[in-house]
Parts: structure tokens; sequence; C-alpha cells
């Protein structure tokens, strides 16, 4: 009884994954499938596994059973059915193949801008270091940071870095972009300049799953809205449905209620 | 005064070269034992963790000189025969690299998480995370107290003229066996192991200062 959409070949495949932390469960078999060029958007209350689930998207966090394919390959695990880890050089070859931007930046302070670009391109592309800083600079000059590249992190505001961090994830070409809370740890001023980079990667037809609590970002760049609660997906769909107020999702109703009156 | 210094000079060059070739061996044994192993510590599985721990521990646990004794006149016990020299430079780096493994762990244990994770997410292997990502941010934080463990390994080399190894310390005793006249020839060594150490701070507040570009 497969639907049509269950036939269309998804980037990523996310099937029946779940995972426990000690005794807590964080994820209860979720299933998220994204079609190329999505952008999918995870919101929820914290504590309901959506990062969780998006660090298990390149292996940061491994899981306890279920699949994550991308582009039909497993993951983390070995494609033999046994559930036995990658290798650490292919692990590190499939998370090559995903971009991840941080809420806290993670910058790597002792490079400058273009350095913290160049460093996957020369080590793992294996491209030389005149390519690399010449990709590295067309990726600041999409982040308007074309002037900064020989800044070190220290010197640059959070917006900045976290442009900075969009540009060292893209700039690998990967087939998908993990965006894990990339505006929460930001100024309020500075939240627009970074969301405006996504959103031209959107329009260029970037394949993203981003974890975030920015609803009108959401409700205006994402193609799809995942719900989740207690580490399952509790509602899906675009995000007129999702965000709807009068949604009979208990759950959703509660959180968007709840998130309304925390942003006025 | 000077007519002592002046003949015992030639003897002291001797074993100040000894002493110098002693802590050398023992500082590049040492962090390369103790920088393996303090990796296995801090990444290792379970069972190497306690391994390196238990190693470290019982090591520093213990005084140096028992260390000393322990391998030149203890393990003949078990069929090591180790000639003097070699049983004093293996006691000091087993004592120095159970130091490094602890400055290792601190200075890798500074750099925050995501770090390592924004290394694995543009798919840098392991070696290429330590050696792009985690090492050039430890080292601000390893080289100062690695440094002051450098002075402590000349110092300490000291005590392998009690194997009767003529490094600095014994040749002094042995000039002094000739003399009777100790006190000038104390002087003069403790303003050679002086001078050495004395250099190496410096080098280090240099280091320090090149590397200091890092910000916490």
């Amino acid at each position: 009884m497969s639907t049509g959409s269950n036939d269309t070949p998804a980037l990523l495949d996310i099937r029946d994954v779940s995972k426990a932390f000690g005794t807590v469960q964080v994820l209860r078999s979720v299933s998220l499938r994204v079609a190329k060029g999505e952008v999918v958007t995870v919101i929820g209350p914290s504590g309901s596994g959506k990062t969780t689930l998006l660090r298990c998207v390149n292996f940061l966090e491994s899981y306890d059973s279920g699949s994550i394919r991308i582009d039909g390959k497993e993951v983390g695990f070995r494609e033999t059915g046994t559930r036995q880890r990658r290798s650490e050089r292919d692990l590190a070859a499939m998370r090559a193949e995903t971009g991840m931007v941080f809420q806290s930046f993670n910058l790597f302070p002792h490079l400058t801008a273009a350095g913290n670009i160049m460093l996957g391109l020369t080590k793992v592309r294996g491209k030389s270091s005149a390519e690399a800083r010449t990709i590295a600079e067309h990726w600041l000059g999409r982040v308007g940071l074309a002037h900064k590249a020989n800044s070190l992190p220290a010197e640059l505001s959070g917006g900045q870095q976290q442009r900075v961090g969009i540009a060292r994830a893209v700039a690998m070409g990967p087939k998908i972009l993990l965006l894990d809370e990339i505006t929460s740890a930001l100024d309020p001023e500075l939240v627009g300049e970074v969301l405006e980079v996504v959103r031209s990667l959107a329009e260029d037809g970037m394949t993203m799953v981003m974890v975030t609590h920015e609803m009108a970002f959401a409700r205006d760049a994402s193609s799809r809205i995942v719900f989740m609660a207690d580490g399952g997906v509790s509602a899906a769909g675009p995000p007129g449905e999702i965000l709807a107020a009068d949604t009979d999702n208990e759950r959703l109703r509660t959180f968007l209620a709840r998130f309304r009156a925390s942003h006025f | 005064m000077l007519t002592q210094i002046a003949y015992a000079l030639p003897f002291l060059a001797q074993g100040f070269a000894l002493t110098l070739w002693v802590s050398l061996l023992v500082v590049v044994f040492s962090l390369i034992a103790g920088v393996i192993m303090g990796v296995g510590l801090v990444y290792g599985p379970v069972p190497l963790q306690w391994a390196v721990r238990i190693f470290s521990d019982t090591i520093r646990g213990i005084p140096i000189l028992v260390l000393i004794f322990f391998v030149y006149y203890g393990l003949p016990a078990v069929g090591l025969h180790l000639p003097s020299f070699w049983a004093a430079v293996l006691a000091l780096t087993l004592f120095k690299t159970a130091q490094v493994v602890e400055y290792l762990r601190g200075a890798v244990g500074s750099i925050p998480k995501g770090q390592s994770e924004a290394a694995k997410a543009i798919g840098l292997t392991f070696r290429q995370r330590l050696a792009y990502v985690i090492f050039p941010q430890a080292f601000r934080r390893f080289l100062p107290p690695w440094i002051n463990g450098v002075t402590d390994a000349v110092k300490g080399s000291a005590l392998v003229s009690l194997l009767g190894i003529t490094d600095l310390m014994q040749a002094i005793n042995q000039v002094i066996g000739r003399t009777y006249e100790a006190m000038p020839l104390y002087i003069l060594g403790a303003l050679i192991y002086f001078a050495v150490n004395y250099a190496l701070s410096l080098a280090s507040r240099r280091l320090e200062r090149r590397f200091s570009f890092i910000r916490d």
C-alpha cells in the first residue's frame, strides 16, 4: 500500500529511527522523507528530539534502530544489515556530503574566515589551496563577507561568524544542508542577516532541513513544516496548514499558542 | 676561586653535555609517548583509558628517585638488565610521560566539543581533526606546563648521578672530591642549571605570546 510520494526517490530518507539516551527515549520511530530542493523546517518544544534527529542525519549521534539514507546510502552503518558502524574513513566521507551549521557557530578560532572554509576543501576535497581560496572567496562574497576573508572569528560579530559558518558548510558542495537553531545564539538585530543568507540558498534550490524557533521565517521559507513532540513526528505538512491557529492537533495548538504568547 | 673554576670547567663541560643529552632524550621520548597515551586517554576505548589512567596515576604517585632505583636495581630481577645510562633515561622518561599525559588531557579537554563536531561535519577524519583543528588550539594550553616540565626534566636529570653516571652533578662532585672546595663548585653548578632553565622559560614566554591570537 505504498502511496505515490513513497515511490519518488527521496534525497533524505529517515525511517523508523529510534534513540534513547539511557532511560530517556528521545526519538520514537521517526520517519521523514525530504526530496531534492525541499526546505523542511522542524519545530517543536525543547526536548522534543528535533536537534537529536538533525544530528543523527550526519551521524554526530548514533541511533538505536531504523535507518537514515541520503541518496539511497545508509549514513552511519554498513549496508550489511548488521548495524555495524562504518569505518572512520567512510563516516568522514559520508559526512562530507552533508553540511551542518551549528547554533554556537563552532568556527575554528585559529583559522581566518577563508581558512575555515578552505580546510575541508583542501583536506577532504583535495583541492589546491589556490582553488580552495577562490571557492572560499566566492562563498564569502555570497554571504556578504568578501571583505572579511582574512579576519579571525574573534574579530567578527555573531551574525558574521554564523554567515561564515554557512559558507563553510555550503562550500563543500553538500547534497543537503542541516541548520541547527542557527539564529538562537544571535542578538535579535543580527538574526535577519543570517536568515537572508538561508533564504537565498533556498532560492538556489539547496535542500535543507532546519530546526528553528523563527516561526515567521519557517512560514515564509519552508516547503514543509514538521512538528515534533516527545520524540515523534506529531504533525507534518505545508506551513499554512501546520501554523494555522485552528489545527485539531492539540499539542501543536498548545505549542503555537505558547509560542505566540511569548512572542507577543 | 677563579683558578678552581678554570680547573673544573673541562670536567664540568663533559658532565653538562651528558645532562643535556639525558634531558633531551627524556623530553623527546616522553613527548612522543605522552601524546600518544594522552590521545588514548581522551579518545580511546574504555579499557585503553583505564590502562593509561592506571599507568599515569601509579607513576605520578612514586617518587622519581624510587623509580630510578626500581628500574636500575629492580628490573634485573625480572631479567631486564639495563646499562645505568639507559636505566636512568627510562625511569625519567616514564616519570615525564605520565606528566605529559596529564598536560595533553588538560589541553585537549579545554577545547569545546563543538570544535570536534564542526570538524566531523565537514568530513575530516579523526587524525585530520586532531592535526588541523584540535592540536593547533590545544597547543597554547599545552605549552606552558610542558615547558615547565622540561625544566623539571633538566633539574631531575641530576638524580642520574646516583647511578654513577657522570652528568653535570656527578662531575661537580668529582671535582669537589679532588679539591675539597665545595662552595664555589656548587654555586657554579647552580648557575649552569639556572642558565639553562631560565633560557627555557624565556623561550616559553615568547612562544606563548606568539600563539596568544586564539582568544578564549
